[in-house]
């Protein structure tokens, strides 16, 4: 099978492929490797790659196939991961020069579950620089390009993972999502990207952003490969108190049994101003295509909406000030060379480690929870999360899942929103309040803009729902299929 | 809270550990103010009465086994350090 073939095909197919003995792990593999080195250049999705180890394991993935040993339906297939998620022995610089040197000593848990499933794990992908940001322009290694416009910002802060599936570098990717980094980049990329309930995933070995907040998820093309993903990397984990005990049920074989249409709730707050046309226009229509199916479609009210941007800025800045405490120039990241007592080595090797956006959150976060401050940001802002949760709770009252955009604009220009940060924040307007009610919700491409850009519907699911989430998106997609569609990145 | 909304920079970047350059103030000192005025629409909801939420679905006491597991290696946990001895890690004097 010729190597263009092997790249457009997404994992499920990958894996009918190998079990049927079409191809070989290491064809696979080395078919993504051709890709990686034709389009890289020009996206620069990966920060770090280990081609030896990678053919290695594709090698392994043969060798057990052979012997009838197969661990199961990922076995073979190429994931890479953002470079926040520890693989043993492999970097993790999390786009930060404060830990360009490190070397992870112990594999992250959801490192362990695609070892487990024979996963052939690839190279690092690129951030936002502790995940802070929505462009991946925050990363101390330059920028990832969008590949349906080179001239754009993929989002983020996954930009990475997203752009190396919308460029054909991976079939499956992770990313973690705090306020909408796996489905904002989803969404500017035209692929799909699924941030789980809090607690599904084990956070365990991921560099931790806002540990309240955080959850790992996939990027794939489809929902049926988002949900192989999810399954293999889902379920509780004694190494992460926040884990929930909760069973995980094989997504992938839930999609494949008829779901009856259900209903679907519209939020009037995230129809508003401030939405492109053209993301309206396509949102407007996969609503149509719900209707068609004989879905029920309401209207609903999230009255909190507009708060949930400054809730989550207070929250968020707070947990990553205490959280990014630990690079301090002591243990594992690099020590600035003008230090000459302790607090030096903390306050210079940090003034010197991080970058803009970093230092900006960490003290912005240091603020919020300083004396005579606490009470007025982060007391208030936790009282309002509780608000922004319990008008989730009413809404599922009488809805299945929430429909909306993803993202209020497709892929912004370089340098577009980068020296503002208010106007950054707001790009996550729509992803935001998920995490604080700790809500499962994904993004899956919904059409593309004249000019070509992709754009991306949200659904926002009850908790611990991943089964009804997944089957709605699933309706769609199984259809419709936008994420099949590869930008053209010949010269 | 009536007053415009404003950091001491200087004072918030010693408690945030993290030395700035004057170019950095001076571009923060801005930024920050404006998100600081961004953050005043929370002080107008009446939040009187409501709990907290600092997780989504809070768990209580997770207990572990109370038994002995392998952990690193003192060789593997000073691997990333930027500096070391006698496995130890190698920093400026503390005490006088």
């Amino acid at each position: 099978m010729d190597s263009n073939s092997l790249i457009s095909k997404t994992a499920t197919e990958l894996s009918g492929e190998l079990e049927a003995g079409n191809c070989k792990a290491v064809e696979i593999a080395q078919a993504y490797l051709e890709q990686i080195d034709r389009v890289d250049g020009k996206v620069h999705a990966f920060l770090h790659r280990d081609d030896d180890d990678f053919l290695a394991q594709a090698k392994d993935s043969d060798e057990r196939r052979e012997k009838g040993e197969t661990l199961g339906p990922l076995d073979g297939i190429p994931v890479c991961l953002k470079d926040v998620i520890s693989v043993e022995g492999q970097p993790l610089t999390a786009a930060s020069k404060i830990l360009q040197d490190y070397v992870s000593p112990y594999d992250a848990t959801v490192t362990r579950k695609l070892k487990a499933a024979g996963a052939v794990i690839g190279g690092r992908l690129n951030l936002d620089e502790f995940a802070m940001g929505s462009s991946t322009e925050n990363s101390a290694y330059g920028p990832t390009r969008n590949p349906w416009d080179l001239e754009r910002v993929p989002g983020g802060s996954s930009g990475g993972s997203s752009a190396a599936v919308a460029a054909r570098e991976a079939p499956l990717t992770l990313g973690s999502d705090t306020g909408g980094s796996i489905r904002q980049p989803a969404s500017l990329c035209g692929v799909v990207g699924m941030k789980p309930t809090y607690g599904m995933v084990s956070r365990y070995g991921l560099a931790a952003f806002a540990s309240s907040l955080d959850q790992i998820g996939p990027f794939s093309q489809t929902v049926e490969d988002t949900a192989l993903l999810l399954e293999t990397i889902s379920g509780h984990d004694p190494l992460d108190s926040t884990s929930y005990p909760t069973e995980v049920p094989s997504y992938s074989e839930v999609l494949k049994q008829k779901h009856e249409p259900c209903t679907l709730g519209l939020p009037k707050e995230f129809f508003g101003e401030g939405m492109d046309d053209e993301v309206r226009t396509a949102v407007e229509k996969a609503i149509e295509f719900y209707k068609g199916k004989g879905y029920e479609i309401v209207d609903l009210s999230l009255p909190t909406t507009d708060l949930s941007i400054p809730v989550y800025y207070v929250i968020a800045t707070a947990e990553a000030s205490s959280n990014l405490a630990r690079y301090d120039g002591i243990r594992y990241t690099s020590r600035s060379e003008r230090a000459e007592n302790a607090v030096d080595v903390y306050a210079k090797s940090r003034g010197e480690g991080f970058g803009e956006e970093v230092k900006r959150r960490c003290i912005l976060g240091a603020y919020g929870l300083s004396s005579g401050y606490y009470d007025a940001y982060y007391l208030r802002a936790q009282k309002t999360r509780t608000l922004i949760r319990q008008d989730f709770e009413r809404a599922f009252e009488k809805v299945d899942a929430i429909l909306t955009p993803t993202s209020p604009t497709p892929a912004f220009k370089f340098g577009a929103k980068s020296e503002d940060p208010i106007s950054m924040y707001l790009s996550d307007v729509y992803t935001i309040s998920t995490n604080l009610a700790g809500l499962p919700g994904l993004s899956v491409p919904c059409g593309f803009t004249q000019s070509g850009l992709p754009i991306g519907l949200q659904l926002i699911g009850k908790a611990f729902n991943e089964t009804t989430l997944l089957s709605i998106a699933h309706d769609f997609d199984r259809e419709l299929q936008f994420g099949r569609q590869a930008p053209n990145l010949e010269d | 809270m009536s007053e415009e909304p404003s950091m001491d920079i200087d004072y918030v970047s010693n408690l945030a550990r993290i030395e700035l350059t004057q170019e950095e103030k001076d571009k923060f000192q801005g930024q920050l103010g404006d998100v600081l005025k961004y953050f005043e629409k929370l002080q107008d909801l009446d939040v009187e009465g409501v709990e907290p939420t600092a997780h989504a679905f809070p768990r209580f006491n997770v207990w572990d086994e109370d038994v002995s597991k392998e952990g690193f290696s003192s060789e593997k946990a000073l691997k990333n350090a930027p500096k070391s001895r006698n496995e130890q890690i190698v920093v400026p004097k503390v005490v006088e």
